[in-house]
Parts: C-alpha cells; structure tokens; sequence
C-alpha cells in the first residue's frame, strides 16, 4: 500500500503546476475584476458582476466540463484544448470571482487617508492604486488568498474527470487495477493533507510577517 | 499668485462655502481662523479638489480652473501645484518616512530616484528625522509622523501649501517641535495658506489672518489688527471665546 505514496508523489508537480499557474492567472485577474468593482466603470461594470456573479454561483465542476467538452463543440478552434489547460482556465476564472471579492474588500477597507494623501499629491488614479492602496489591500487580503489558494490545491483533482493523469487521476488508476479501494483512496488523502498542512505552516508565518510589517 | 473667485460647495442643502473671493500674493503667509464647521477644512479642500467645488474659478499661477468645468487634467495641475498637510499626517502607510517623501518625487514628478533620495535624505536632515529614514510610519510618534506629513509637503516644491489643522491631533508635547518646522518652512519664502487653533502661532507668523464665519470670509488683516482690533462682532465673539 505504501508503494503507492511515490506513485502519486510523481504526479505531485503536476498538480502543483496547475494549482500554480491557475493562482497566479487567478489573482491577476482578481485583482483587475476588484480594480474595476471599485472604480465601477460603466458597462463594464454590469460584465464584471455578472462574470462574478457566475462563477461563484455554479459549481466548479460545471465550469470544468463546460469548458472541456462544451465550449470545443460550439468555438471549433477551442479543440485543442487540453485537460489540463481547461483545468487551468476553470480554476482561474472560478477562483478570480472569489478572490476579486475579498481584494475589493480590502481596498475599501484601506483608509480613506492613503486615498487622499496619494490624491493631494498628485498621482493619477492608477499610480495611487499600483503605489498606494493594493499593496496595503494586499496584506489584508493575504490570508485569504492564502485559503483560496489552498482550497485550489485541493479542487486541482476534479482534473481527472477532464482525463487529466494527476494525483486523483493515478490513484484511481492503481486502485482500479488492484482493487484496493480504501487503501489507495486513503493514501492519496494523505498525501493532500500532508500537503495542505505544509501549505498551512508556511501561511501562519507568511501571517506572523504581515502583522509586523509597516512599524519598523 | 493664488486667485480664488466666487468659490462655493454645497454638501446636499448646505451651503459650506458661501462664494469666498481670496487673492493670495507669492510668499505670503496666510491663516484661517474661525469656529468649529465653518467650511475652512472644506475651502482648502476644495483648492486641490479633495472636495469638488459647485463654482467659482481656482488660480494658481498660470493655471486657471472654472470648477464646475474642470478637467482631470486641471485637477491633477491644481494638486501638482499644491502640497497638503492633513490634521491626521496621512501618511503612506506602506512607505518608509524616506519613501513617503521621494514618492510623488519619482512617481508623480518623474525624478530620478537617486535625485529624489538626495533631496529627501536633504529634507530628513532639517526636520531633525535623519535617524528615521527606514521607520514606518506606524513605528513614528505623531510629533514625528507631522514632520515626515510636512517634510513630503516641502519635497514637492509647490506653488502653495495647504495647512489643515497641523498640530490638532497632537498630543500637546510634540506641538512645539512641528509649529518650529512650520516657522523654517515660512523662512523660505513659500507660499502658505494656513488653518489653525494656535492663535499665538498665528499672530506671529502671519502676514494676513481670514476669519471664517458660515462659509464666508467675515473679516481681514494683518494679525495686530484682527487680534487686537476686530471691527466685526462675530469675530470679536470668537477671539474672546478661544481666548478663555
Ligand atoms: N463630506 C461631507 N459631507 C457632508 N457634509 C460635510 C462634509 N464635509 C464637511 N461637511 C460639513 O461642512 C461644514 C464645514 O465643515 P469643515 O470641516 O470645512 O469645517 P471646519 O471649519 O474645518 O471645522 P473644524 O474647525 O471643526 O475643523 C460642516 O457643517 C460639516 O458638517
Ligand atoms: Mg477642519
């Protein structure tokens, strides 16, 4: 049974690859959603919130399948998409529409005296928000980027429904050649919570740090 | 020179600023006394557009803004043109006392870095804050943080510099340290417009004192003859009021 643990262990970087790259796409994207719901620009806005709105309000698997088997079937060019690419996007965009909530928190919650200093100084509204205010929404906003990034790590193994041979997808391998249902599916738990507590570590102190900067 | 004509703002019903008409020469020193909601808060505000005025027509130097037309570009040309120090210092909270002051340098102003360094380093110096180049804000007492909020104001080498209430947030022993800041500041020569409750900082400083009633400018001149012999009622009232 523990022949296992190296088995998954060698699909490890994919998943962190996907987790990887769909965190940074996703706060990126997060960031300019949470951008724009705060300066609200016409037409646009009514786009972002529906797109918010969408994403948070059906399940990610839906969105997975919709991007893997539904969107090749209406877009022609969009065929080639592989599992994990369609992994990718999914995980973005769905994640994104989380995370542009709780950066667009944070950035209301900046104190309305970094806004006007940065305006008495004559920046321009970019300039205040790349200087001034999202790197102070950033801090706030941390641990909770943090948990979406986590929670990520974990939604990576819905891949395998898209044929995608990661983590989830070789455990399910394994245990359908050796019947050993419990033991493979047990193992491959642990390697997930092996993995998230690790993750967890690094964010306790990642907090810890946060906390202190700003008053040296 | 600082032209304000016929400058109002309303918050909904209520009329702040009742038309204030206010000419300010180049290196003049300027101080706005009156009671507690009066709009002198909002009036310089409303000089760098913090708050947007309903009308009248903002000078400064060459650029002239009709406020109930202003473009960004106006704005920013008015902000670009002023420093503000706040009551609260306001200070980047993000941004060391070096970095709050080379910000808007590199930033807005597009120096070079080095350059900027070298005038903060410069500007550290005179407001005794050279030992404090690296500290965050948040590690400064409020004495301190008003000395960064207006050494940021000196780099910025403006047109005109907006003080309000600079030392009402203080706890009264750090008072003395930035009011001396000020008095260095007004030895250059700069140009500033002035709201405070320190009636004897002003009587010695300015060149000419306003006092502000209901949004409007009651009554001025220099601070012997507001001080010593106000002509309206309203500001005599005042006077003994914060006399007492
Ligand atoms: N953002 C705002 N919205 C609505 N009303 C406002 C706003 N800012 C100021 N006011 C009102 O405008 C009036 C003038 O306020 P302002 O802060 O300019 O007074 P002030 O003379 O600076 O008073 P103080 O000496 O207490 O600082 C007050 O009646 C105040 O309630
Ligand atoms: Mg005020």
């Amino acid at each position: 049974m523990l022949g296992l643990v190296p088995i998954i262990l060698g699909y490890l970087p994919l998943t962190m690859f996907m987790a990887a790259v769909g965190m940074i796409c996703a706060l990126i994207l997060g960031a300019l959603l949470a951008v724009e719901r705060v300066a609200r620009i016409p037409v646009l806005d009514q786009a972002v919130v529906v797109f918010i709105s969408f994403f948070r309000g059906t399940p990610l698997l839906v969105q997975l399948f919709l991007f893997y088997f539904g969107l090749p079937s209406l877009m022609p060019f969009m065929s080639g998409l592989t599992g994990v690419q369609a992994t990718i996007i999914g995980l973005t965009l769905h994640f994104s529409a989380y995370m542009a909530e709780s950066i667009r928190a944070a950035i209301q919650g900046v104190d309305r005296s970094q806004w006007e200093a940065s305006e008495a100084v004559g920046m321009t509204r970019i300039q205040m928000m790349r200087r001034i205010i999202l790197p102070q929404a950033a801090r706030v906003a941390a641990p909770t980027l943090m948990n979406y990034f986590i929670d990520m790590i974990k939604s990576t193994s819905l891949a395998f429904t898209l044929g995608v041979t990661e983590m989830m997808g070789a455990t399910q391998k394994e245990a359908s050649s050796s019947f050993l249902f419990f033991e493979s599916f047990i193992v491959v738990a642990l390697v997930y919570w092996v993995l998230v507590e690790a993750l967890s570590f690094v964010q306790r102190r990642l907090e810890t740090n946060l906390n202190k900067a700003f008053t040296r | 020179m600082i032209r304000l004509d016929k400058l109002t703002k309303r918050f909904g019903t209520n009329t702040v600023l009742n038309g204030i008409d206010l000419t300010i020469q180049d290196g003049e020193r300027v101080v706005i006394i009156g009671p507690s909601g009066t709009g002198k808060s909002t009036l310089l505000r409303c000089i760098n557009f913090l708050d947007r005025p309903d009308e009248g027509v903002i000078g400064i130097g060459d650029l002239s803004v009709d406020a109930a037309r202003a473009t960004k570009a106006q704005i920013l040309g008015l902000r670009r043109r002023t420093a503000f120090v706040f009551q609260n210092y306001a200070l980047f909270a993000n941004k060391t006392a070096r970095q709050n002051i080379t910000e808007a340098l590199i930033t807005v102003q597009g120096r070079p870095r080095a350059e900027a360094e070298a005038r903060a380093d410069t500007i550290l110096q005179e407001t005794g804050l050279a030992d404090k180049a690296d500290s965050y804000p948040a590690a400064l007492s409020g004495g301190q943080q008003q000395r960064v909020g207006i050494g940021r104001a000196m780099a910025l080498d403006a047109e005109l510099m907006l003080f309000d209430e600079p030392t009402s947030a203080l706890d009264p022993e750090w008072v003395g340290e930035v009011l001396d800041l000020m008095r260095r500041v007004a030895e250059r020569q700069q140009t500033m417009l002035i709201v405070t409750h320190e009636m004897q900082f002003a009587r010695e400083i300015a060149d000419r004192v306003i006092f502000m009633d209901g949004g409007r400018i009651v009554e001025q001149g220099p601070p012997a003859q507001i001080f010593e012999n106000a002509q309206d009622p309203r500001t005599q009232a005042f006077l003994r009021r914060v006399k007492q």
